[in-house]
């Protein structure tokens, strides 16, 4: 049964009339066109499909968009509506924090969600926060020098 | 590049067989239109590439044949553009291939364009693997635009009737340098008709700038479309939607080779917008949206009958191999006559068939025009895609264009056109544009795999310790490292292919992972059974100056020798491991502990690999490729085990398969030896080979346990 649901992605108000059971990850995706979210398992195991819903990192392949009406959802693609990136964006294009960059999407968005709510995180804490996303190039040394970078640079506000 | 057994010397890569100059402008062959009407006007070189520069071991093109291995075109508009065969997966060729031309031509890398792996705009170089873009590409693109600058060079020079020692290239620009008057290579690009500037042919070998006066080469140049990977701009194949697209899903087997008997599409037709097609065991779905496709199927396997087939599982896979290997497990003909005194040692070891995992699954859009098809898709192989989807669907070559925009990771595993083969059904069936994306499942599954192997060792050693005899049976996985780089007295290895139950085939550093780990580990029991440090006990086999190399300056920085001289801490253990493929070299050595508090867990604390791979090309690309490999290593040699019983994977998901991830980096201290008097090889590969070996020595070290499995597992 097809459902009108109302959501502000990236800023703009968007309605869909659609399944409610089908994952956000596709209703971005194939809906709205906003392909920078990725699949790497759809079964929350990875991280590639990550997406901030209101100040939450979460796994958009295991999220039914039914559940997100009036819900504000950001993508990376909107993190830097402008020409200039988002330190954390910066931090991970200065630091080479990806390699085919097919996770870096999501351990972009983890990044800024982990900052906004705690500017100064330990190593520990970063590293507990990435447990959840997969890097199949194992570039991890990297990606944590990266969000070391972006926490030097004052986090999470661009 | 091949390896000198004894001395372990890369030859000299071979030469171009010649340069080739036109205008793209001309004429000649349709290539040459083609790329006029993509690139504009212009001067265009070609470089062939001879058959000892081909593709070792897995090349589709006949070693001997001259072929394009890149082309090069400076436009009138003064774009200077590569165009090569090969792909970008996040192993860094397209920076490092800009980085060639950018040398020779004297611009920055970031004025150089890039197009890659399209089979109607590219040469055939071969598939992107086994490390040869480095030894392989990046040379001829070298030769193609030092021949570009010099031909550029002897233009300016005949316009101002001075002597072509008079010019110089720099920095997009010919200057005289007596008066500094100049010319930009658009104006001279414009030129027309290159051949009259010639009194000479040019050399099939075209001096290249010498690697002391390398500018862009030997720097850190970052992926040239990172901007668009961090933004989410760019578009990967699953990415990828046409006007009209649709989702495309196949009904796969409920196990290994089970026969499809009857099924009923009626239900899955009756979907709005659904495409329900069969033909022959072929059968598959299109919807406007994923998630109708899920259902289409769903509808259409419930009805589906299926006659299973005996499959074996993974606990009996290495009988099973063993069993079925081609002509017998060879025996030992070293073990009859042992000399006096001298001890015979055996061993057996066992790894386990493992999937790729590539973060982003095989993926394919295929369009028709009539009966002209296109396929963009992330796939390592290109023209092999390409001709695999020819012989498929019945089309000659030039009815197929396969586009491979820069792709999530391949590993070794994406050289198979299975989701393009069903993309391409499915729209000849629908009338329109179809993606098909495989699920996390599906790759688990269905993808083909390392091969799991079986390997078997007898050694001898004499009464002063020395290595007498030395015999080694690959079964089933592969001849990559086979043969063993320490000296013995009689040395006989080899690889005796089985015949699998699953798919199989490569895989980052193929079988050397496998070959290395079985002949590392037993070189450490060997050294104990010779009373020797496990060091001492190498270097005194070991001839091969960059192993050495590599190896004492490993030792150095882990202090190996120190750490010998105590007991380490309950439950603390040091292991090391060493060794060479693709001409580069490698030595490993690490720290791991066992955790009684997480049921006796390995945790590797610490990683010290020392790497060298000749001349380097871009230090950071360099970097993350090695510290890739050693992470990606971890897998295999702690978890990593694909797991199947009756034709199913029992762990086709990342939950249950366990990569590495966050918690399992562990400190790491890696050196990379540059060599400018040496060849640069690859670095995405060897890099991996002396991991497991090293973590299996220090579980030994710290619990007494040797380990002759990967994944390595404790007695209870
Ligand atoms: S795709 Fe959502 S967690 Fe893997
Ligand atoms: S960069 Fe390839 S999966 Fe992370």
């Amino acid at each position: 049964m097809e459902k009108t649901i109302a959501l502000t992605v990236n800023g703009r108000l968007q309605t869909v009339t659609t399944d409610p059971a089908r994952p956000l990850l596709e209703v971005l995706r194939e809906d709205l066109g906003l392909t920078g979210a990725k699949l790497g398992c759809g079964e929350g195991q990875c991280g590639a499909c990550t997406v901030l819903v209101g100040s939450r990192a979460v796994a958009s392949c295991i999220t039914p968009v039914g559940d997100l009406e009036g819900r504000s959802i950001r993508t990376i693609e909107g993190l830097a509506p402008s020409q200039t990136l988002h330190p954390v964006q910066q931090a991970f294009l200065d630091e080479k924090g990806f390699q085919c960059g097919y996770c870096t999407p999501g351990m972009i968005l983890a990044t800024v969600a982990l900052l906004e709510a705690q500017p100064n995180p330990s190593d520990a804490q970063i590293r507990a926060r990435l447990e959840g996303h997969l890097c199949r190039c194992c570039g991890f040394p990297n990606i944590l020098r990266s969000v070391r970078r972006a926490v030097r640079a004052g986090g999470a506000t661009p | 590049m091949k390896i000198d057994p004894d001395r372990g010397e890369p030859e000299e890569v071979a030469g171009a067989e010649s340069v080739e100059v036109g205008a793209s402008v001309m004429r000649g062959g349709m290539s040459r239109r083609r790329f006029s009407q993509v690139l504009g006007a212009g001067l265009l070189v070609t470089v062939r590439w001879d058959g000892t520069a081909a593709q070792s071991g897995q090349s589709r093109s006949g070693r001997g044949s001259p072929r394009v291995a890149a082309r090069i075109h400076i436009g009138q508009d003064g774009a200077i553009t590569v165009m090569s065969g090969k792909v970008e997966m996040g192993q860094g060729a397209r920076a490092e291939l800009s980085q060639a031309a950018a040398e020779e031509l004297r611009v920055p890398a970031g004025r150089i364009q890039m197009v890659m792996a399209d089979t109607r705009l590219t040469p055939d170089d071969g598939i992107t693997a086994g490390s040869r873009t480095t030894p392989s590409t990046v040379p001829a693109v070298r030769q193609g635009a030092a021949a570009a600058r010099r031909i550029l060079e002897r233009l300016a020079a005949r316009r101002w009737q001075v002597a072509p020692a008079a010019v110089r290239a720099r920095d997009g620009e010919i200057v005289e340098e007596a008066t500094g008057r100049r010319l930009s290579y658009a104006v001279l690009a414009g030129e027309g008709d290159f051949a009259v500037a010639f009194d000479e042919a040019i050399p099939a070998n075209v001096e290249v700038t010498p690697v002391r006066e390398w500018k862009v080469l030997g720097t850190s140049v970052g992926r040239p479309n990172g901007r668009d990977l961090i933004t989410g701009a760019h578009r990967f194949p699953s990415d990828l939607t046409r006007p009209g697209m649709l989702y495309g899903k196949v009904l796969r087997a409920p196990s290994y080779g089970a026969r499809l008997g009857s099924v009923d599409l009626t239900m899955a037709q009756a979907m709005p917008g659904v495409v329900a097609v069969r033909d022959g065991s072929f059968v598959g779905v299109a919807a406007p949206t994923k998630q109708r496709s899920r259902e289409a199927l769903a509808a259409i396997e419930r009805t589906a009958e299926w006659a299973p087939a005996p499959h074996p599982s993974s606990d009996d896979v290495y009988d099973y191999l063993r069993r079925r290997a081609s002509g017998g497990v060879p025996a030992n003909p070293f073990a009859a006559d042992l000399d006096a005194g001298a001890s015979l040692l055996r061993q057996t070891y066992r790894t386990a068939y493992v999937q790729h995992a590539p973060l982003e699954t095989r993926a394919a859009l295929a369009e028709w025009e009539g009966d002209r098809l296109t396929v963009w898709a992330g796939t390592q192989n290109p023209f092999g895609y390409h001709s695999e989807l020819a012989r498929a669907l019945g089309l000659t070559s030039d009815r197929v264009r396969v586009v491979v925009p820069d792709f999530g990771s391949g590993f070794g595993g994406k050289h198979t056109g299975e989701a393009a083969i069903e993309a391409a059904r499915l729209a000849r069936a629908a009338g329109r544009p179809v993606l098909v994306h495989w699920t996390r499942e599906e790759e688990f599954s269905w993808a083909y795999f390392r091969p799991a192997a079986v390997i078997e060792i007898e050694a001898s050693l004499d009464r002063q310790g020395r290595l007498a005899s030395w015999h080694f049976v690959n079964i089933n996985s592969g001849g990559a490292a086979v043969d063993t780089p320490y000296r013995a007295g009689k040395t006989r290895c080899r690889y005796v292919p089985s015949d699998p139950p699953l798919r199989q085939g490569s895989y980052r550093a193929l079988a050397a992972v496998a070959n290395n780990f079985a002949r590392e580990a037993f070189m450490d029991e060997l050294a104990a059974a010779a009373k020797a440090d496990p060091l001492e006990f190498r270097l005194a086999h070991l001839e091969n100056p960059r192993i050495r190399a590599v190896l004492e300056e490993m030792a150095r920085r882990f202090r190996w020798a120190e750490r010998m001289k105590s007991r380490p801490p309950e439950g603390v253990g040091y292991g090391l491991a060493c060794g060479t493929e693709k001409g580069s070299v490698v030595a490993t050595g690490v720290e791991i502990a066992i955790d009684p508090a997480q049921n006796h867990r390995i945790i590797v604390r610490r990683i010290c690999e020392v790497f060298e791979c000749g001349a380097i090309l871009n230090p950071d690309n360099l970097r993350a490729q090695v510290e890739g490999c050693i992470l990606m290593g971890l897998g295999p040699a702690l978890r990593e085990e694909m797991r199947f019983k009756e034709g199913r994977m029992l762990n086709p998901r990342f939950g249950d398969y366990g990569p590495p991830r966050m918690s399992d980096l562990p400190e790491l201290d890696i050196q990379l030896l540059d060599r400018p008097d040496l060849a640069s090889a690859g670095g995405g590969e060897t890099p991996i080979i002396a991991v497991a070996p090293a973590i299996a020595n220090a579980v030994y070290h710290a619990t007494g346990h040797r380990i002759h499995a990967l994944p390595i597992r404790l007695p209870a």
